[in-house]
Order: structure tokens, then C-alpha cells, then sequence
């Protein structure tokens, strides 16, 4: 599908080299990995660039609030069964980060690309993907205004009478809404552990009805499509009703839903889910997320955590009690300034760990543990929680900022 | 408070609890059982009755759309002005705060009429959202300590005769009207921009609730320590902005 007949012109081969060279200089000044800078300057230089290293490849989407950053490393992973495979796998996932991926992949035969939620309808424009993978969409960033109805809105607009086969989560309704304006979608029914953004019917406002793993309005008769692949328990069930098992180094069961999502668009390029399934095992760790690194004698795990959809997930992952447990919150930019979020996760679940308090906003949290009835100690920092706690396993949950905190200060 | 336990309802959680809402509902409920007062919760769902027999009615904030739905739905269903004449409390926030009023600007751009529990007409600012710490003396009838918040909306909110501000801003936006206020209360109905949520951060307007639904002028102290650490990081936060 990809043949690499045309060669870039001069405008876009000068742009991909100014924009190497920018993120050589980012990363000589020590500002990350330079993938972001780099995208922006070779944007610069040709507004086109994102469709021109687009046309040479396969092009999958991966979109979601939560997931989509793993969903894209095993998907990628996938599809290397298919061919060399560029992905933005370090997260830079809006336009000028997906540019600056795409530049360094010119030998690839596909393109696995993370995108904001925010830019998917119009990277979904400009690439002309062969297919696009929707897993969820629920509440993040409150300050942001960035209302999660209208975002599935905005997707159903943007992906109306998209060329690009579709694989939604037939069990969100605001994807289901999202996807099903489009000729083809392959419906999955991945799971949805947290609802409650999801009780009025997108369509028409009215209360959803949700028994059992069912969801339909009453009103206007908008319902859960009818899945031909599915996640159930530790195994994908594919269109021909063959149960593959699941076995994946990641935890949990988002990671399962994800990989589900993963075999079912790897197999819109023939690839076989037990091919696709077994690479997809070699993925150990994301961007550090579910690592396990020792740390003044402790064994501390890393999770990442963003919304509340997020915390639900992790909190199903987690090792019992009396496994210690330190939450890290923070309010900086990336984060979403608004905390009012930390009250929707149900904290009542940690009951029985010892809990350590650290991060920006630890006082938001010691206010939300002391309310939920728990116990818990608020520490200076992540050494003070760490030797508080007995050599062993600790589990550490954090949102974005404080997450890359941990890493740093444990020099993952 | 009309049986042995106090009956604390929360309005259509499916519509309006985008931000936190819940944390409200949480902080009455333990500080009611912190002091030996036994809470009935009833979480109505916007499909089903509001009932009328509750003390303290909590409705919280949500985007534009269910907002007009909540307030399409809690006119049809008049429970809770029923409530509000038999003298029950209702505390409001953001979205939930404009539905009390007269009348607000719904997600078509038309105006929406509220319930008329308020004497407050909202309207929606043209510039960028007011986002951020607030702080503000709360009405020194009530006589409770500083008002902290964090305020995350585009509304404006014009108070009339028989609508007293909740608080005086010192920082902050609060009504967005310009005139330093912040919410609005009239006997047992009151209303505020403040997200937070705003009972985390000010214990003592759900004691306030709790005393007013008990009808009782005092409540047994309970351990504030980590509500005044969070007041004291968010008040300096307010003052002296990151
Ligand atoms: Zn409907």
C-alpha cells in the first residue's frame, strides 16, 4: 500500500533537515529529547511537511483519553510483523511532534501515530490514515474548558465519511457516538471500568440505561453497537469467535482492553492476532510507566495516573495490602491547574495499604484521604515516603508532572 | 430536620458533576458522622423525582448542554422548589448556582429559565474564563472564616434585591460582574462559583448546613488539622499567585 514512488520534493526534504538540526541543537542544550522543537521548526519551513511523510506510509491513528500512548507502542510492535514500522512512542503527540516522528521513518512501510485528543480531526485530515483506533474519552484537565461531549462532537464532524477503517470501543458510548458517523468501523467491546462521564445519551440527551455491559438510550434509540471482536477476561475474541490469549508484560486490565484494540487493527492489515499477540508481549515498560526500579532498597513501581478514569484503572492493578502505596498529585500546567478531580476517585479502595502522601498538592489529597476515612501520612518527599515505608514492593501513583518527578528523582 | 437521620439529597450526579461535585456531598457526610449524626444519602439520577422530604439538597457544576437539560428537568419536576418552600437547604455550585436563579444563557445561546429559588439573573462573559485561587470575606451575617476556592467558569451573575452576596472578593472573579461579589444566598438557598470542591476547602459551610438543617447554633469540634493546612497553602496561593 505504501509504495514509495515519489520521492519528497526539495521544499520538504530542506525542511526535514532544518528541522533534524533544531532538535540536534534542543537536545545539545539539554531540552529533552527534542522531538517537539524539532517538529515546530521543519512545520515552519513547509505547512504541508505532516501530509508529504504521510502519503509514503500506512498510516494507524491511536486517539483516547487514557491508553493512547501504550496502545500506540503495541500496536507498533504489531505491526512490525507487516514491515518497519515510525511511531511518535515517546508522546510527542501533537502535529509538530508528529511531524518530527514521522521525518526520522523514511524507510517504514507504516506509521503508528499517537494523537491529542484535541488535534485528531485534523491530523486525521491531513495523513489520510488507513485506520484510526478510538478506545475512550472521559474527563481530564477540567481547566482546559475542553468539554469531553463536545470533543466526540468534534471527532464525529472531523471523521464523517473518513476513507480510514475506524476501530472504536463499542462499550463508550461518547466513541460509539464519535465513531459510528463513519462508513467503516470495526467495533470492539473493550470494557469501561469509569461511566460517569457517560450517563446522558450524546445523541439526545437523554439517561442512558446501562444494564449489565449493555448501555442504550430509551429515548432516541442509540444503543451499544454489536462488537464482532471483544475483550473477555484474558483472552480477544476475533470476528470467527476464536479466543486468543492475552499475555502481556504490562498489567491490568486497560492494558488487555488496549491490546484487544491493537489485534483487531493489526488485523486489518493481515496480520494474525496470535502474530500480532505475541509481539505485542516483548512491551515491557512505556515512557517508564509500570516500571519497577530499586530505589534505597525499596522495589518502587511506577504508575502513572492522569483523571479519574485513570486512578480507577490503577487502583484494580495495584498489589493488595499491605503492599505500600504513595499517591503524588500536582496542579502544574500539563496538569490541569483545577483539582476538584482528586473528590471523583474513589479512594476508599486503597483501605488496608499504608498510604504516603507526597507532590505539589499533597494537602488536596490529605483533605480528600481524611474524609474518605483512611489512614495515611503526608511526607516532605519521595525519600522521606520511600524510607517510611519497609524494603519490599511500594506502588507509586502519580499524574503527569509528578510522575516525571518520580522518574527523575529515581533517575529512571 | 424531618426524621432521625439527616437526609442529604445530591441533584442529577449524571448531569451535573463535572468538577468534583461529589467532594461536597462527601465532606457534609463525614462531618455529619463525625459528630454522631447519622446522614441518609440519596444520589437522584435526572430520570427520576427529586424527592421532597430532604434537609440538604447539594447540585453541583457541569457543562453547557447538561446544564440546560438539568434545568429543563428540575422545572418539570418541581421537587425541589417544593423542598426549598418547606423550608429545606440548598447549597449550589457554578452551573447548579445559575439554575437556581431567574434565568441563564444555555449551550444554544438563548436564555434558559431557572427555578426562581435565587434572585440572581446569569449570562455568560465574552472573555477568557475565569480560572484560578479565589479569596473573599464571606457575608459576616453567616460569620464563618475567608471563603477559598478555585474558580473554573465564564459566567457572570447579577444579584437583585432580595439576593445577598455570599462573600467579598479580595482575589478572584467570583459573580464576573466586576462589583467584588461572589455567590449569593437568601435564607437557606445559596449559590457560588467556588469549585474546590469548595466544602474541602471551607469545612465550615457544611458545618453551617449541618447546624441550620439540626437547628442547632453549635456542633462538636472535630480535628481540622489537614483543612486548615490545605486553607493556609490555597489562601497564600491566592494572594501570592505561582
Ligand atoms: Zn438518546
Amino acid at each position: 500500500m505504501a509504495g514509495n514512488s515519489e520521492p519528497l520534493s526539495p521544499r520538504a526534504k530542506l525542511a526535514v533537515t532544518a528541522g533534524r538540526a533544531a532538535a540536534a541543537v534542543s537536545r545539545a542544550a539539554g531540552k529533552g529529547s527534542g522531538s517537539v522543537i524539532g517538529g515546530k521548526v521543519a512545520l515552519r519551513f513547509d505547512p504541508d511537511l505532516l501530509a508529504r511523510l504521510a502519503r509514503h506510509l500506512d498510516v494507524v491513528l491511536v486517539s483516547a483519553t487514557n491508553g493512547k500512548t501504550t496502545t500506540t507502542r503495541l500496536l507498533a510492535e504489531a505491526l512490525r510483523a507487516g514491515g518497519p514500522v515510525v511511531s511518535n512512542a515517546l508522546g510527542a503527540n501533537m502535529p509538530a511532534g508528529i511531524t518530527s516522528a514521522l521525518a526520522g521513518g523514511s524507510d517504514a512501510r507504516f506509521g503508528v501515530i499517537e494523537v491529542d485528543e484535541k488535534y485528531l480531526a485534523g491530523v486525521a485530515r491531513d495523513v489520510s490514515p488507513k485506520a484510526i483506533a478510538l478506545l475512550n474519552l472521559s474527563r481530564d484537565q477540567l481547566d482546559r474548558a475542553a468539554e469531553t461531549r463536545m470533543l466526540a462532537e468534534k471527532w464525529r464532524e472531523g471523521l464523517a465519511g473518513s476513507e480510514a477503517i475506524i476501530v472504536a470501543n463499542a462499550d463508550d458510548p461518547l466513541i460509539t457516538w464519535a465513531a459510528s458517523s463513519s462508513p467503516t468501523v470495526v467495533w470492539v467491546a473493550a470494557g469501561q471500568s469509569w461511566k460517569d462521564d457517560a450517563w446522558s445519551c450524546p445523541s439526545c440527551g437523554g439517561v442512558l440505561q446501562r444494564p449489565g455491559d449493555d448501555w442504550y438510550c430509551g429515548e432516541c434509540g442509540f444503543r451499544r453497537p454489536t462488537p464482532t471482536w471483544a475483550l473477555s477476561g484474558d483472552h480477544v475474541v476475533d470476528p470467527y469467535g476464536v479466543a486468543w490469549p492475552i499475555q502481556l508484560q504490562l498489567p491490568g486490565r486497560a492494558n488487555k482492553s488496549n491490546a484487544a484494540v491493537s489485534a483487531a487493527v493489526a488485523a486489518a492489515f493481515g496480520i494474525d492476532p496470535k502474530v500480532a499477540l505475541e509481539r505485542m508481549y516483548k512491551v515491557q515498560a512505556v515512557a517508564g510507566r509500570y516500571d519497577v526500579v530499586s530505589f534505597l532498597q525499596r522495589d518502587l513501581r511506577l504508575l502513572l495516573a492522569k483523571n479519574p478514569a485513570g486512578w480507577l484503572e490503577t487502583f484494580s492493578l495495584i498489589d493488595g495490602p499491605p503492599t505500600p502505596v504513595i499517591l503524588s498529585v500536582n496542579a502544574r500546567g500539563a496538569d490541569g491547574t483545577d483539582t476538584s478531580w482528586l473528590w471523583d476517585v474513589d479512594y476508599t479502595r486503597l483501605a488496608g495499604h499504608p498510604i504516603l502522601v507526597i507532590g505539589d498538592r499533597k494537602m488536596d489529597l490529605a483533605v480528600r484521604l481524611e474524609v474518605a476515612n483512611l489512614q495515611f501520612r503526608v511526607c516532605a518527599n519521595l525519600d522521606e515516603a520511600v524510607r517510611s515505608a519497609p524494603p519490599g514492593r511500594i506502588e507509586a501513583i502519580a499524574n503527569y508532572t509528578a510522575f516525571q518527578d518520580l522518574r527523575r528523582r529515581v533517575g529512571n | 430536620m424531618s426524621e432521625s437521620s439527616l437526609r442529604l439529597v445530591w441533584v442529577y450526579p449524571d448531569l451535573l458533576s463535572t468538577y468534583g461535585d461529589q467532594g461536597n456531598a462527601l465532606v457534609v457526610e463525614r462531618r455529619a458522622t463525625q459528630r454522631r449524626v447519622p446522614v441518609t444519602r440519596v444520589d437522584v439520577r435526572s430520570d427520576q423525582p427529586v424527592p421532597t422530604s430532604g434537609d440538604i439538597y447539594l447540585i453541583g457544576g457541569g457543562e453547557d448542554r447538561p446544564q440546560r437539560l438539568a434545568a429543563e428537568r428540575l422545572r418539570r419536576d418541581g421537587g425541589l422548589n417544593r423542598a426549598v418552600a418547606n423550608g429545606a437547604i440548598v447549597f449550589s455550585v457554578c452551573a447548579g448556582y445559575q439554575i437556581l436563579g431567574h434565568e441563564f444563557i444555555n449551550d444554544l445561546g438563548r436564555p434558559e429559565p431557572g427555578l426562581g429559588l435565587l434572585d440572581v439573573v446569569s449570562t455568560r462573559g465574552e472573555g477568557e474564563r475565569c480560572v484560578g485561587d479565589v479569596l473573599a470575606d464571606i457575608d459576616p451575617q453567616l460569620g464563618l472564616p475567608p471563603l477559598t476556592g478555585f474558580e473554573n467558569h465564564q459566567g457572570i451573575t447579577h444579584l437583585g434585591r432580595t439576593a445577598r452576596p455570599l462573600a467579598r472578593l479580595r482575589v478572584g472573579k467570583g459573580n464576573g460582574t466586576g462589583d467584588g461579589t461572589e455567590g449569593a444566598f437568601n435564607d437557606t438557598v445559596f449559590g457560588t462559583y467556588m469549585h474546590g470542591p469548595v466544602m474541602a476547602r471551607n469545612p465550615h459551610i457544611a458545618d453551617l448546613l449541618i447546624k441550620l438543617a439540626l437547628d442547632v447554633n453549635a456542633l462538636p469540634p472535630v480535628d481540622d488539622q489537614w483543612y486548615d493546612a490545605l486553607r493556609a497553602e490555597r489562601i497564600a496561593a491566592a494572594v501570592q499567585p505561582a
